[in-house]
């Protein structure tokens, strides 16, 4: 695995070149890291306040009726219905995404063309709800003009894109 | 409008909680996440507080000056809003760099410094027209090696692991363009209402 050499390797990079060009870097990363502290400390509230209205999205059972409602659509184009709760999920929930991932994984196998639709979702679009929470929450911006709306018609080309090469390169 | 999102998940979830008789599962929910989120925010003060102390070494260094020296064509022409020199754009390179490697634990804090870092430029409480660009970068996703996908394909016997890498890379690149053109739709309509 190359990927364990990456951060080691940043690490190193950054710090031989600092001391070569003589920047106090322990003092400075300690003035850099304080920053840390205060952006985690502001972006609490609204991770959190997301969080929970997801959840009880989830939990009540209206995220499965929601599904439900879409699946025929999805069949009658040739999408296997297993992969749309995924669809759907990607831009939401990151952690939900990433455990169906896994189960669709678990269940219908890593080289069904299930799993290979499941693996390039989960790796070619991200939780575009999570990250314009974070990002806008951190730096405290409170009209986020177009951002969501850019963000989830990206989702949407991001998701028929994955569909369409899977079945291109896989069937 | 994420006021309406954020309103209507939890209200809709609580209407269909009363029909549905999931009104347990929808409390346990609720403190499930609270302790959850308290957990993301720690673990994240952990990430957020190293990287940060690293990047601002980097920077003192020149090494995001070079980063940035490297890529400038490009970036001008996606945030033709930030100047030059601006140690914004070292930030957003830093951050794409960490995405596109699957690094996505040291992608977020150097995002957060961009974002800091655009607003002292745009020094307003709205979206500028930078982040909201760089927003549609991110959620369109970068990622050309998708290790944690890798790694569960892996884990439950994949003849070929990595057989994804190509599809997923074609399906990002075809995102990422995508939320370009959409985002560039969006700034240009919403220039056209200002002239209006």
């Amino acid at each position: 695995m190359i990927s364990i050499w990456f951060i080691p390797g940043i690490i190193f990079i950054v710090l031989a070149v600092a001391t070569i060009k003589k920047v106090p870097a322990y003092e400075v990363f300690v003035e850099g890291s304080k920053e840390g502290i205060q952006i985690a400390v502001s972006l609490l509230p609204f991770l959190l306040g997301m969080m929970v209205s997801i959840a009880i999205f989830q939990a009540s059972g209206a995220m499965g009726a929601i599904l439900k409602v879409f699946e025929p659509l999805m069949t009658s184009i040739g999408v296997p219905e297993e992969i749309l709760p995924l669809a759907l999920i990607r831009p939401i929930s990151g952690t939900a995404a990433l455990s169906m991932t896994t189960e669709l994984i678990r269940t219908f196998g890593p080289d069904s063309l299930i799993g290979q639709l499941a693996s390039t979702m989960q790796g070619s679009t991200d939780t575009t709800l999570y990250i314009i929470t974070v990002y806008f929450g951190a730096v405290g911006i409170k009209r986020m003009g177009d951002a969501l709306k850019v963000g989830l018609l990206a989702d949407l080309v991001g998701i028929i894109a994955a569909i369409v090469v899977v079945f291109i390169l896989f069937s | 409008m994420v006021n309406l999102i954020w309103v209507l998940l939890a209200a809709v979830g609580i209407i269909f909680a009363a029909f549905n008789g999931t009104m347990k599962e929808v409390n346990e929910a609720i403190f499930l996440t609270l302790d959850e989120a308290v957990m993301i925010t720690i673990s994240l003060a952990g990430v957020l507080v190293f990287w940060l102390g690293l990047m601002k070494i980097a920077e003192e260094a020149g090494l995001l000056r070079g980063l940035a020296a490297i890529f400038r064509p490009i970036v001008e022409r996606i945030f033709p809003e930030i100047p030059k020199d601006d140690p914004a754009i070292g930030y957003i390179l830093s951050n794409m760099t960490a995405n596109m490697f699957g690094l996505g634990n040291a992608a977020t804090p150097m995002g957060l410094k961009a974002m800091k870092e655009m607003k002292r430029l745009s020094g307003s409480d709205g979206a500028s027209r930078s982040m909201i660009t760089f927003l549609a970068i991110n959620t369109s996703s970068l990622t050309l090696i998708p290790t944690t996908v890798i790694a569960i394909r892996m884990k439950y016997g994949s003849v070929d692991p990595t057989s994804i890498v190509g599809a997923t890379i074609t399906a990002t690149i075809i995102s990422t363009l995508a939320a370009l053109m959409i985002d560039r739709f969006f700034y240009y309509r919403r220039m056209r209402v200002r002239k209006l």
